[in-house]
Protein backbone atom coordinates (compact mmCIF):
# COMPACT_ATOMS: atom_id res chain seq x y z
CA UNK A 1 0.00 0.00 0.00
CA UNK A 2 1.28 3.48 -1.28
CA UNK A 3 1.71 6.00 1.92
CA UNK A 4 0.09 9.53 1.39
CA UNK A 5 2.24 12.57 1.93
CA UNK A 6 0.17 13.27 4.69
CA UNK A 7 0.48 10.26 6.80
CA UNK A 8 4.29 10.37 5.89
CA UNK A 9 4.37 13.42 7.33
CA UNK A 10 2.14 12.38 10.78
CA UNK A 11 4.73 9.86 11.45
CA UNK A 12 7.57 12.14 11.17
CA UNK A 13 5.41 14.98 12.84
CA UNK A 14 5.21 12.88 16.18
CA UNK A 15 8.69 12.14 16.71
CA UNK A 16 9.49 15.37 15.89
CA UNK A 17 6.59 17.55 16.95
CA UNK A 18 8.63 20.94 16.41
CA UNK A 19 10.51 20.36 13.19
CA UNK A 20 10.19 21.97 9.76
CA UNK A 21 8.97 19.22 7.74
CA UNK A 22 8.37 18.92 3.48
CA UNK A 23 7.47 15.41 2.35
CA UNK A 24 7.19 15.34 -1.46
CA UNK A 25 6.39 13.20 -4.05
CA UNK A 26 2.99 12.00 -5.47
CA UNK A 27 3.89 8.46 -6.28
CA UNK A 28 3.52 7.12 -2.41
CA UNK A 29 6.15 4.84 -3.31
CA UNK A 30 8.97 6.88 -4.11
CA UNK A 31 8.88 10.13 -1.54
CA UNK A 32 11.32 12.53 -0.44
CA UNK A 33 11.19 14.22 2.87
CA UNK A 34 12.90 17.25 4.75
CA UNK A 35 13.17 17.31 7.99
CA UNK A 36 14.84 20.52 9.97
CA UNK A 37 15.15 19.72 13.73
CA UNK A 38 16.44 21.58 16.88
CA UNK A 39 17.51 17.97 18.14
CA UNK A 40 19.63 17.35 15.35
CA UNK A 41 22.22 19.82 16.37
CA UNK A 42 25.21 18.14 17.09
CA UNK A 43 24.60 14.71 15.04
CA UNK A 44 25.76 13.72 12.04
CA UNK A 45 24.17 12.72 9.38
CA UNK A 46 23.78 8.97 10.16
CA UNK A 47 22.22 9.65 13.76
CA UNK A 48 19.65 11.81 12.43
CA UNK A 49 18.29 9.88 9.15
CA UNK A 50 18.02 6.92 11.95
CA UNK A 51 16.02 8.95 14.01
CA UNK A 52 13.74 10.22 11.07
CA UNK A 53 13.97 6.35 10.35
CA UNK A 54 12.98 4.94 13.61
CA UNK A 55 9.83 7.36 13.47
CA UNK A 56 8.67 5.49 10.27
CA UNK A 57 8.57 2.48 12.49
CA UNK A 58 9.46 0.12 9.84
CA UNK A 59 7.66 1.92 6.75
CA UNK A 60 10.65 1.98 4.68
CA UNK A 61 10.92 -2.06 4.33
CA UNK A 62 7.74 -3.52 4.87
CA UNK A 63 7.62 -6.89 2.77
CA UNK A 64 4.87 -4.95 0.57
CA UNK A 65 7.25 -2.26 0.08
CA UNK A 66 5.23 -0.01 1.83
CA UNK A 67 7.49 3.07 1.11
CA UNK A 68 10.51 1.92 -0.95
CA UNK A 69 12.72 4.90 -0.89
CA UNK A 70 12.26 8.02 0.80
CA UNK A 71 14.74 10.39 0.07
CA UNK A 72 15.76 12.02 3.53
CA UNK A 73 17.34 15.39 3.58
CA UNK A 74 18.02 16.36 7.48
CA UNK A 75 19.80 19.05 9.22
CA UNK A 76 19.62 21.46 12.13
CA UNK A 77 17.95 24.88 12.00
CA UNK A 78 20.62 27.45 10.84
CA UNK B 1 34.02 -20.41 14.36
CA UNK B 2 33.57 -23.57 13.05
CA UNK B 3 36.02 -24.83 10.31
CA UNK B 4 33.81 -24.25 7.41
CA UNK B 5 32.50 -20.62 8.72
CA UNK B 6 36.44 -20.18 8.79
CA UNK B 7 37.16 -21.64 5.27
CA UNK B 8 34.38 -19.46 2.93
CA UNK B 9 35.74 -16.64 5.19
CA UNK B 10 38.97 -17.05 3.90
CA UNK B 11 37.85 -17.92 0.55
CA UNK B 12 36.07 -14.43 0.73
CA UNK B 13 39.31 -12.35 1.99
CA UNK B 14 40.74 -14.20 -1.10
CA UNK B 15 38.94 -12.34 -3.56
CA UNK B 16 40.04 -9.06 -2.55
CA UNK B 17 39.72 -5.80 -3.88
CA UNK B 18 37.42 -4.58 -6.82
CA UNK B 19 36.04 -7.74 -7.49
CA UNK B 20 32.21 -8.74 -7.56
CA UNK B 21 31.77 -9.96 -4.80
CA UNK B 22 29.37 -13.43 -4.97
CA UNK B 23 28.37 -14.81 -1.44
CA UNK B 24 28.82 -18.80 -1.85
CA UNK B 25 24.73 -19.76 -2.18
CA UNK B 26 26.25 -22.90 -0.90
CA UNK B 27 27.53 -21.91 2.65
CA UNK B 28 26.88 -23.81 5.38
CA UNK B 29 23.28 -22.79 7.45
CA UNK B 30 25.31 -21.67 10.30
CA UNK B 31 27.50 -19.41 8.86
CA UNK B 32 27.17 -16.27 10.45
CA UNK B 33 25.79 -13.46 8.36
CA UNK B 34 27.16 -10.80 10.51
CA UNK B 35 30.43 -12.27 10.57
CA UNK B 36 30.10 -12.62 6.92
CA UNK B 37 29.61 -8.83 6.67
CA UNK B 38 32.37 -7.97 8.97
CA UNK B 39 35.10 -9.83 6.99
CA UNK B 40 34.01 -8.22 3.73
CA UNK B 41 34.31 -4.70 5.24
CA UNK B 42 37.10 -5.96 7.12
CA UNK B 43 39.41 -7.52 3.77
CA UNK B 44 37.93 -4.75 1.60
CA UNK B 45 38.78 -0.97 1.64
CA UNK B 46 35.76 0.33 0.46
CA UNK B 47 32.82 -2.17 -0.29
CA UNK B 48 29.10 -1.12 -1.34
CA UNK B 49 26.12 -3.48 -0.36
CA UNK B 50 23.90 -2.82 -3.10
CA UNK B 51 20.64 -3.89 -5.55
CA UNK B 52 22.50 -5.99 -8.29
CA UNK B 53 25.84 -5.36 -9.37
CA UNK B 54 28.17 -2.22 -9.97
CA UNK B 55 28.57 -3.11 -13.74
CA UNK B 56 24.63 -3.91 -13.70
CA UNK B 57 22.50 -2.17 -10.78
CA UNK B 58 18.96 -3.06 -10.39
CA UNK B 59 17.75 0.03 -8.53
CA UNK B 60 18.07 3.30 -8.99
CA UNK B 61 19.55 4.30 -5.70
CA UNK B 62 22.27 1.91 -6.20
CA UNK B 63 23.19 3.14 -9.00
CA UNK B 64 23.39 6.24 -8.33
CA UNK B 65 26.00 5.36 -5.42
CA UNK B 66 27.68 3.30 -7.60
CA UNK B 67 28.03 5.01 -10.46
CA UNK B 68 29.66 7.54 -8.36
CA UNK B 69 31.98 5.65 -7.18
CA UNK B 70 33.36 4.19 -10.49
CA UNK B 71 33.20 7.86 -11.88
CA UNK B 72 35.59 8.86 -9.49
CA UNK B 73 38.08 5.19 -10.23
CA UNK B 74 37.50 4.46 -6.35
CA UNK B 75 38.56 0.73 -6.41
CA UNK B 76 35.30 -1.10 -4.44
CA UNK B 77 33.77 -4.17 -3.87
CA UNK B 78 30.11 -4.85 -4.50
CA UNK B 79 27.98 -7.21 -3.01
CA UNK B 80 24.43 -8.02 -4.47
CA UNK B 81 21.72 -8.10 -1.44
CA UNK B 82 19.41 -9.41 -4.28
CA UNK B 83 21.76 -12.38 -4.82
CA UNK B 84 20.95 -13.79 -0.58
CA UNK B 85 18.07 -13.06 1.18
CA UNK B 86 19.79 -13.41 4.52
CA UNK B 87 22.67 -11.01 3.39
CA UNK B 88 19.48 -8.49 2.34
CA UNK B 89 17.88 -8.62 6.10
CA UNK B 90 21.43 -9.27 7.82
CA UNK B 91 22.97 -5.84 6.19
CA UNK B 92 20.28 -3.77 7.57
CA UNK B 93 20.75 -5.42 11.14
CA UNK B 94 24.38 -4.82 10.44
CA UNK B 95 23.99 -1.28 10.83
CA UNK B 96 20.72 -0.53 11.71
CA UNK B 97 19.86 1.15 8.48
CA UNK B 98 16.65 0.04 6.77
CA UNK B 99 18.01 0.54 3.49
CA UNK B 100 20.28 0.09 1.06
CA UNK B 101 22.46 0.88 -0.40
CA UNK B 102 24.92 0.82 2.18
CA UNK B 103 28.73 2.42 1.82
CA UNK B 104 31.73 1.08 4.17
CA UNK B 105 34.94 2.77 4.22
CA UNK B 106 37.49 0.82 6.65
CA UNK B 107 34.94 -1.34 8.01
CA UNK B 108 33.03 1.97 8.98
CA UNK B 109 29.42 2.60 7.36
CA UNK B 110 29.15 6.27 5.73
CA UNK B 111 25.89 6.46 4.65
CA UNK B 112 22.93 5.40 2.28
CA UNK B 113 22.70 7.25 -1.36
CA UNK B 114 21.20 10.84 0.10
CA UNK B 115 24.32 10.67 3.15
CA UNK B 116 26.92 9.56 0.04
CA UNK B 117 25.16 12.51 -2.82
CA UNK B 118 25.85 15.09 -0.21
CA UNK B 119 28.93 14.26 1.13
CA UNK B 120 29.84 14.10 -2.89
CA UNK B 121 28.92 17.41 -3.52
CA UNK B 122 29.89 19.03 -0.77
CA UNK B 123 33.42 17.12 -0.87
CA UNK B 124 33.43 15.34 2.64
CA UNK B 125 33.54 12.27 0.09
CA UNK B 126 37.00 13.26 -1.17
CA UNK B 127 37.98 13.97 2.61
CA UNK B 128 37.09 10.80 3.69
CA UNK B 129 39.07 8.68 1.40
CA UNK B 130 41.97 10.75 1.66
CA UNK B 131 42.10 10.15 5.56
CA UNK B 132 41.68 6.32 4.63
CA UNK B 133 44.08 6.47 1.99
CA UNK B 134 41.58 5.39 -0.45
CA UNK B 135 42.51 6.37 -4.13
CA UNK B 136 40.05 8.47 -6.02
CA UNK B 137 40.19 10.68 -9.38
CA UNK B 138 39.74 14.24 -7.85
CA UNK B 139 39.51 15.55 -10.93
CA UNK B 140 36.26 13.57 -11.55
CA UNK B 141 34.86 14.28 -8.31
CA UNK B 142 35.06 18.00 -9.28
CA UNK B 143 33.71 17.32 -12.07
CA UNK B 144 30.59 15.70 -10.61
CA UNK B 145 30.28 19.47 -8.42
CA UNK B 146 30.52 21.00 -11.43
CA UNK B 147 27.62 19.69 -13.36
CA UNK B 148 25.27 19.81 -10.52
CA UNK B 149 26.55 22.91 -9.15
Amino acid sequence: MPMQPQEIEDLIRAAFPDARIVVQGDDGVHMSAMVIDESFRGQNRIQQQRAVYAALKGKMDGPSGELHALALTTKAPE
Amino acid sequence: MNPAARLAADAMNAVGVGRTLDMPSEKEPQMNTETQIKETVTANDVVLFMKGTKSMPQCGFSSRVAGVLNFMGVEFADVNVLADEAMRQGIKDYSDWPTVPQLYVKGEFVGGCDIITEMTLSGELDQLFEQNGVAYDKDAADKIREANA
